[in-house]
This record gives C-alpha cells, sequence and structure tokens, in this order.
C-alpha cells in the first residue's frame, strides 16, 4: 500500500508539474512569436546546414535587440532532422502543430523540401526555402529565397562557354543522385542541345548520398576532357562528399586552367575543410560571396563573426559567411516586414504581403520578393576559388534577375502558370 | 622563315637582348603596358601579358608573379604591389608614399591565369638551376601556343639536360601544332607521337578532321599518333583501375580486419565495430589538435603519433564494451546482436556530445598531398599509396601477433577448443578480452587511414559495417588470408564495375554478387579446415 500510495503521490505531483510547465508555457507563448528552425545538424547534410541553424539565430536576436516584431521577442524553435528526409516530414508536423510556430525556416536538399511539402500543405504551415534548387515547383505555402536555374546553373554554363570562361565545348554533369541533380541536369542537357552541344560531348555521372572514393570518376573525367575539346566540369555533389571529391581532384593534379570545376552547393563553408590550393580557379555560381565588397555585407560578416565568439562555435575565429546563410537573412527579414505589413503572423496575410517586399541584401543589391511566383529577384555571381578558400568574382549580372522556376528548356513548362494555385 | 611576323620579330629581338646581361638591370617596364594589365577586358591582359612575358626582366617577372599570387594591386590609377611593407610601383619600382588607403587586387580568371602561368614559365627557361628550369618545362607541357614556338626554340638550343630537352621538345611540338608551314606541323606531330599524355591525344584528335586540318599528310601523321598514343593510355588506364580498386581493397581491408579477429576468430557480431573505426579517427583528429597546439613545427608528424594513440583508445574501449558487456553474452549470437548495435548507438551520442554533431577536419599531412605521376596522364595519389603501404604494415603486425606471440597462440588455441585450452591452464577469460581489445585495436588502426580520405564524424562507422561484414563474410568467417583476398578482390571489382556503369549501379551488382557467392558456397572463399569444438 505504501508504494502505491508513493505513486499516486508521484502521479499528481508530476501531472501537476507538467500542467504549471505548460502554464508557463502558454504565458509565454503570449508574447513571443514562435518561429521554427528545420535544419540538419548531424549526418551528411550538416556540413552544409548547420550554419544556417546559426544564421537563422543571429538574425531573430538581432530582430529581437531592434525591437522585435510587432513590439513581440520572437523565439526560435530548434529541431535536429538528421539528414533524415522522412524525419524532415516528422519534425516540421511536430513545429506545425504541436509547437505551434507560424513561420518555418529551413530544408537544404530538394529531397527534404519535396518530404516536408504535404505537411506543409495539409497543416497551412509557412516554409522559407534558402537554397538554390532545381525549380519545377510553385508551393503557395513556401517561399524560396534561393536561386532558380536560370539564376544560378544557366548563367554559370553560359560563362563557361565564353571566351573568359575558356570556352568548353565538352560537358560532364556530376552530381549526388537525387532529385535536384537530377533535375538541374536535365535542364542543363537540354540548354546545352539548344547551343549545338552534340550528346557524346556530355557525360552523366552520379554517386550516392555520402560517397567518398572518387577516384574511378575523376579518372573518368581525365580520360573524357582528353578527346581534344575544352571539357568543363558541373558539379551538383551535395554535403560532406565534396571534400572527399575536392581532395581527389587536387591529388589527382587536375588544374583548373585544364578542366574546370563549377559548383552549385559548394560555398566558403563547405571549402573549410578541405586544402584549397590544389583547387585555385576551380568555380561556384551564387547570388552572393563572402568577397564581395559593400556596406551590408561587411555588416553581415561582422555581425556573424561576433556571433561565432559569442556562441563559442567550432574555430569561431574563422567562420565564413555564404549564399545560404544570405538566403536566410533575407528571408527572415522580409517575412518580419510581411508581418509589419500584415499586421499579423496568419498564414495567409503573410504571403498575401511578401510579393512586393524588398530588403537590401548583402549582395551589395536590392533584392525583392517577385509579386507573383514566391521567388526572390537576385544577382548572379561566379567566383574562382582563391588560395585561401574564399571566391574571386570573375563575372556577375548587372542587376538582380527574375527567376523562372518553370525552366523554359524543360517541355510543357510554357503552359504552366508563373503563380501558386491557390489553396 | 617567311612566316615570322612582326611580333615574332619583337620576341627574337627581346630574346637577343636577353642575353647581353647589362641591359636587363634595372628595365624599368612600360608604364602603359603595366597599366593594361589592370585593363576591365581579359583580352587586353592577356596582349599585355604575354609583351610583358617575352620582356625577360627580372622585374616583369616579379610583376606577373605577384599578378598570378593577387597581390598586384590597383588604388584609383596606380598599379602597385608590396614590397615587404613598402608599396611600389610596379612599372618604375619607386616607392609610392603613402601607401593607398583602399585598394583590390587585379582579377585574374583561369583564362589570364594561365597565360600568366605560361610567362612565368617562360621567363624561368633560362634560370641557372636545373630544378627551376625543369619545373618551368613541365609548366609548358599544357596550353603552349603558336606564340611560344620562338622563345622554346630559343631555349631548347640552349638547354644541354637531356631530361629538360625532351619536355621542351614536346612543348615546342605542341606549340607548333598552330604552325601555317606544312612541314612544321608534320614535324610537331611526328614528334608528338613519342607523348602518351592524354592531353597530347586532346591536341591531335582535332587535326584528323579536314575542317582543322587542310593537308592530308598531316592528317595521316596525326591519325597514327593518336593510333600510338591511344594503346599506350589503354594500358595506362586499365593500370590506374587496378590501382584504384587496390587502394579501395585496402580501405576495406583496414575496416574489416579488427572485425576479422572479433568475428571470424572469436564468433562474436559485433555491431559497434564502425564506431571502433570512428574512435580510431576521432583519435586522429585529437592528436592533430594537440600538436596543432603545442608543436606546430611538427605538425606533418602528428600521423605518427596518432597511430599507437588511435590502437590504444579503440583497443580500451573494445575491451571496456567486453569487460562490460559482450563477455556476458558469449554463445548467444542474438542478443550480442543487439546489445553491441546498442553500444554502437551510444557511442555515436557519446562522440556527437564530445567533438559535435558535424564532421571535423583532419587535414592530410603535407607529405600525404598530391601525388606522383608514374606514367603520363597517370597520377598516383600519395594519400593513397601511404594507405597500401599502411595496410601491408598493419597486417604484417597482425600476423606476427597471431602467429609468433604467445597471446596469439592463446587466441588460437580458444577459438580451436575453448575447454581444452582452460585445462592446459590458459587464462581463457583474459584472452578473450585481450583478444577483443586486439581486434577493436587494429579497428582503431583503420580509423587512421579512413580519417585521411573520408569524412571523419559521429556517424561515420555506419558507412562501413556492412563493407566490414561482407568482406569477413566473403573470405570466409574464422579466415585472415580469405579477408584479404576478399577485401582486394571486392576493391577491385567495384572499381571496374564503377569504370563502367557508375557508382550506383556499381554498388547494387557488388551486393547482388555477394548475395549469389555466398548462395553458393556459404563458407566463404576459404573454408576453415581442422577440427573443431562448437560449443
Amino acid at each position: 500500500m505504501q508504494t502505491r500510495r508513493n505513486f499516486l503521490k508521484m502521479t499528481v505531483l508530476s501531472s501537476l508539474m507538467t500542467l504549471s510547465g505548460l502554464a508557463s508555457v502558454s504565458a509565454l507563448a503570449a508574447d513571443t512569436i514562435k518561429v521554427g528552425i528545420l535544419h540538419s545538424l548531424s549526418g551528411t547534410m550538416a556540413i552544409s546546414e548547420t550554419a544556417l541553424k546559426e544564421t537563422a539565430l543571429m538574425t531573430i536576436e538581432e530582430i529581437n535587440k531592434a525591437g522585435g516584431v510587432m513590439g513581440k521577442k520572437l523565439e526560435p524553435v530548434v529541431v535536429d532532422p538528421a539528414s533524415n528526409w522522412p524525419l524532415f516530414a516528422e519534425k516540421s508536423r511536430q513545429l506545425l502543430s504541436k509547437d505551434k510556430v507560424d513561420v518555418v525556416f529551413g530544408c537544404w536538399t530538394s529531397v527534404s523540401r519535396k518530404s516536408v511539402l504535404p505537411v506543409f500543405k495539409e497543416l497551412n504551415g509557412l516554409l522559407f526555402y534558402p537554397v538554390q534548387y532545381e525549380g519545377e515547383e510553385l508551393e503557395k505555402n513556401v517561399f524560396y529565397t534561393g536561386a532558380a536555374p536560370n539564376q544560378q546553373a544557366i548563367p554559370a554554363v553560359e560563362y563557361l562557354m565564353s571566351k573568359d570562361g575558356g570556352s568548353a565545348k565538352r560537358w560532364v554533369l556530376l552530381g549526388t543522385d537525387y532529385v535536384y541533380p537530377r533535375t538541374t541536369n536535365k535542364i542543363l542537357r537540354a540548354f546545352l542541345k539548344s547551343k549545338g552541344v552534340a550528346e557524346a560531348d556530355i557525360m552523366e555521372e552520379y554517386t550516392p548520398f555520402g560517397h567518398s572514393d572518387y577516384q574511378t570518376i575523376i579518372a573518368k573525367i581525365k580520360k573524357f576532357a582528353g578527346e581534344g575539346k575544352k571539357t568543363a566540369v558541373v558539379s551538383t555533389i551535395n554535403g560532406d562528399s565534396n571534400v572527399p571529391f575536392y581532395k581527389e581532384l587536387g591529388n589527382a593534379g587536375l588544374k583548373a586552367t585544364d578542366v574546370p570545376v563549377v559548383a552549385f552547393s559548394v560555398g566558403e563553408e563547405e571549402l573549410r575543410g578541405v586544402d584549397t590550393k590544389p583547387l585555385v580557379g576551380h568555380l561556384a555560381a551564387w547570388n552572393y560571396f563572402q568577397s564581395i565588397k559593400n556596406p551590408e555585407n561587411t555588416k553581415f560578416i561582422k555581425m556573424y563573426r561576433d556571433w561565432a565568439k559569442k556562441q563559442k562555435l567550432p574555430n569561431a575565429d574563422s567562420v565564413v559567411t555564404n549564399d545560404p546563410m544570405e538566403a536566410t537573412y533575407i528571408g527572415i527579414h522580409m517575412w518580419k516586414q510581411a508581418v509589419e505589413k500584415a499586421k499579423s503572423t496568419d498564414v495567409d496575410k503573410v504571403i498575401a504581403a511578401m510579393g512586393g517586399q524588398t530588403f537590401k541584401a548583402p549582395s551589395g543589391f536590392v533584392a525583392k520578393m517577385d509579386e507573383k511566383n514566391h521567388h526572390l529577384h537576385k544577382p548572379v555571381f561566379i567566383g574562382e576559388v582563391k588560395a585561401d578558400g574564399q571566391f574571386n568574382v570573375v563575372w556577375k549580372t548587372k542587376g538582380p534577375v527574375r527567376a523562372q522556376p518553370w525552366s523554359p528548356y524543360i517541355p510543357g513548362n510554357d503552359k504552366k502558370k508563373d503563380v501558386p494555385d491557390s489553396k | 622563315m617567311t612566316d615570322i611576323g612582326p611580333t615574332m620579330k619583337r620576341l627574337l629581338l627581346t630574346l637577343l637582348i636577353f642575353f647581353l646581361p647589362a641591359s636587363n638591370a634595372f628595365a624599368a617596364l612600360d608604364p602603359a603596358l603595366v597599366k593594361q594589365l589592370a585593363a576591365e577586358e581579359s583580352d587586353d591582359k592577356i596582349a599585355a601579358i604575354q609583351q610583358l612575358g617575352t620582356s625577360a626582366s627580372a622585374e616583369a617577372a616579379k610583376v606577373l608573379k605577384a599578378m598570378a599570387d593577387d597581390e598586384l594591386l590597383v588604388a584609383g590609377e596606380a598599379v602597385f604591389l608590396f614590397d615587404g611593407e613598402r608599396a611600389v610601383d610596379a612599372a618604375s619600382g619607386a616607392a609610392i608614399e603613402p601607401a593607398p588607403e583602399t585598394y583590390e587586387s587585379i582579377t585574374v580568371n583561369n583564362r589570364v591565369r594561365s597565360e600568366l602561368s605560361n610567362a612565368l614559365a617562360a621567363l624561368k627557361l633560362y634560370d641557372p638551376d636545373r630544378g627551376v628550369r625543369l619545373a618551368a618545362a613541365t609548366e609548358l607541357q599544357s596550353n603552349a601556343g603558336i606564340g611560344m614556338v620562338p622563345v622554346l626554340a630559343a631555349a631548347l638550343a640552349k638547354e644541354t639536360d637531356a631530361e629538360i630537352r625532351a619536355l621542351l621538345k614536346q612543348a615546342h611540338a605542341q606549340a607548333n601544332l598552330a604552325n601555317p608551314d606544312v612541314a612544321a606541323r608534320l614535324a610537331a606531330v611526328e614528334s608528338l607521337a613519342e607523348s602518351a599524355s592524354p592531353a597530347t591525344r586532346g591536341l591531335l584528335l582535332p587535326l584528323l578532321e579536314a575542317a582543322n586540318e587542310p593537308d592530308a599528310t598531316v592528317r595521316e601523321a596525326a591519325a597514327q599518333a593518336v593510333d600510338a598514343i591511344e594503346a599506350r593510355l589503354a594500358f595506362g588506364e586499365i593500370l590506374g583501375q587496378v590501382f584504384s580498386g587496390l587502394s579501395l581493397g585496402s580501405i576495406l581491408l583496414l575496416a574489416a580486419l579488427g572485425l576479422a579477429i572479433t568475428y571470424g576468430v572469436m564468433g562474436v557480431i559485433n555491431m559497434a565495430h564502425g564506431e571502433l573505426l570512428m574512435v580510431g579517427a576521432y583519435a586522429t583528429y585529437f592528436m592533430q589538435t594537440l600538436f596543432r597546439a603545442y608543436l606546430p613545427e611538427y605538425v606533418d608528424w602528428y600521423l605518427l603519433a596518432a597511430i599507437p594513440v588511435a590502437f590504444l583508445a579503440a583497443a580500451l574501449v573494445g575491451m571496456l564494451l567486453e569487460r562490460t558487456v559482450i563477455r556476458r553474452l558469449y554463445g548467444r549470437p542474438l542478443e550480442t546482436l543487439l546489445a553491441t548495435w546498442g553500444l554502437s548507438l551510444i557511442l555515436i551520442q557519446a562522440a556527437r556530445m564530445l567533438f559535435g554533431a558535424q564532421n571535423v577536419e583532419v587535414a592530410n599531412p603535407v607529405w600525404m598531398s598530391g601525388g606522383v605521376e608514374v606514367m603520363a596522364g597517370m597520377v598516383l595519389p600519395w594519400n593513397r599509396i601511404v594507405i597500401i603501404g599502411f595496410t601491408l604494415f598493419v597486417l604484417a603486425l597482425m600476423w606476427v601477433l597471431m602467429q609468433k606471440t604467445r597471446l596469439g597462440l592463446f587466441v588460437r588455441a580458444v577459438t580451436q577448443n575453448r575447454p581444452m585450452a582452460g585445462c592446459v591452464g590458459v587464462p581463457t577469460a583474459r584472452v578473450d578480452t585481450l583478444a577483443f581489445g586486439l581486434g577493436a585495436g587494429i579497428a582503431g588502426l583503420g580509423g587512421v587511414a579512413l580519417s585521411q580520405i573520408a569524412n571523419v564524424g559521429p556517424d561515420m562507422g555506419q558507412g562501413y559495417i556492412v563493407d566490414s561484414f561482407l568482406v569477413v563474410v566473403l573470405g570466409g568467417v574464422g579466415q585472415l588470408a580469405g579477408a584479404v583476398w576478399a577485401a582486394l578482390g571486392l576493391g577491385v571489382v567495384t572499381k571496374f564495375l564503377e569504370g563502367w556503369s557508375g557508382a550506383v549501379i556499381a554498388k547494387i551488382a557488388v551486393l547482388v554478387i555477394v548475395i549469389v557467392f555466398i548462395q553458393k558456397r556459404p563458407q566463404g572463399l576459404f573454408a576453415l579446415k581442422g577440427r573443431f569444438v562448437d560449443n
């Protein structure tokens, strides 16, 4: 009997505690706005996504210091979907229905975005997706602050075709095996063909996620490049596979002046773990580079460095900023502006207020959310890797470019609407 | 000599001037030319580089070198570089006082960079040091254009060293491929036939088409040359595939050797084996951090120190696991499987808490970076060569331990007949612990090797556990020699399949092959012979 009574007591006590805990949370919730952060903090994508979580937290703190949004403080809710695509869906459901967040900033790979989409549609959530992607998607519940193919992939290939880019005639399309590289390469293949490149001059190769042995592929590229025409490699390799890929590239002595590699998912952050001296001259195409000089960027870099020191991040003295971090920063600020315009955090009202929002971005240009298609107008930069792991901008567009989520190089896309189907 | 244009006359002239030592002592550079280096268009930059390159003065070399290193700076109208703390004008060499506060380095893209390295290499062809000349001649093996012909011819005439001469001849022939003179082109094609580099083949291939090459004899010579090169390349290609297969095999072997003891010899299904690899890799990372902090001048040798540390760390973890959990489950394979899987999760989480969820950076020491060119077009990376050597070392170490030491004798005795070994006084419990520790320690050594080619992170072990079991089962349980052949076989087969069908399909195909093989021959490649006591 003694034990049973104790047990009862304990149960009552603990349920009381839970209740009071809940009460305090809901009391807190009254004067904060909850913001979900959905980035892999472990697994193969952690190399890229961890920095986005830090950027989001930093931006939230910046906004809170400046008085919050409509007088309320933002309260971040961080979850770790661990590079596990089904877990992304689970965690986003948790964020939307249990934590009741008003907006989620997250995802990197397209497969993770595709995995959370049904959840956001079902629960009418709001997702800000900060990474360049393959397009072919336009959802009412998502704002895309990264680049569409015409804001990254196509200009990069055009550059390599130009005289300054080396007048490449043969192409290796190399990627990780999932939806983003496959679709991007489909678009690029159609684009290259429209420019008169023969089928025999295109080689397509895929590797699994987390692949770490690139010997065969580098040997293949070498062989393919030795067939009489200037060859360029377009890499859509994602995650930590990039480290062994670039290590092998350097060790095999494949120089950028012979076979340039242009990457769409490699930025300053991914190159931190690599000796960049053998990689000088290889390229990346983005809408932002840390090396761009303007007051907004100086402020952005300093803010992130201070944040890293304050949070005691690993290697805090050598942190870098990159394009998806900038896109995260723009996304959070634009969402804040839209909430203030709508005077509400209601998803539908915020979506309506997002169109036409502008923000002076660290890229030095004013980024504008398109009135219709949920994508940003962004400038395009092409950079070459320098010995210190930074990028040297060798080409850029005159101004921001409007996104084409439905690439004209995929048949049938001309009939698709440039606005999301509402509801 | 009728085809020599004015530029080439100037080239020859400048070369002549070069041989008069007094003339290049204080040759200030043409300021207009230096300014052109900072031009907006790459074409203008390249023209300036080519002109400066032929001026053959030390100043030009210095300015071009600075430009290649992103150290040639522009501030308004001035083009300058830093000489220590002092800002000096690039053309005149005069100090600029005060040094400009804001400046930018001149943008160098790949096209400009390749011109720069050619110009710099050409300037070095007359260096008194043989090593510098050799490096310069090697540099000129690719991208030598028609503009380089006179420079190369002059250098060739002066060069006495046979190796450098051969390289220069190649470069000269390459540059001559675009020569309007048919005889010169023909000679170039013929001398290029001796090469075996894919780059040369690439240069010759366009000549096979009438659109690019009007002269039929040259076309024919080019076709012959391409055939000759291709034969040599095909051999090199197979050699390259075998090497990468061996390299993958050696990595699989290192990952699996520890398991060959714990599972193969002792019969423990150790699902935490991958995590023992991880412990070894993190020990390597730990040593690198220590060396960077306390012995920065010896940082290149941290790897040697990491070998014993990784062995001990993994062995200790292994013995701890054996003492606390595994020993209680001997003879119950299903429970062992579940328990060790749980242990692997605990170890992963522990690594996450200690070192963070992100991958950590383990750098290749300088002596393991880059590669050695064994034949034209085939570069063997040092890190892979070292790992193959290291595998041999570990294999030898294990063989000695198992065959030549008392511990090895005991381990073999206990696995063959436990009660009898106990009867003659072998402390079987302690032997189990030590044997498990040995297997774990060898896995730690595997972790050291993996840290050099793959990413080091908390869940790195997960990727190797399947491969490791594959190697041990395929080789035949209880057989060390079997593991060796299985690992090398798997490595070579995977690499040939990858070359033929791509990485994704190769992975699937290898699994299918192994499954079929095990169906046909469940005991693996090598079956254990002899009398055993099954408990």
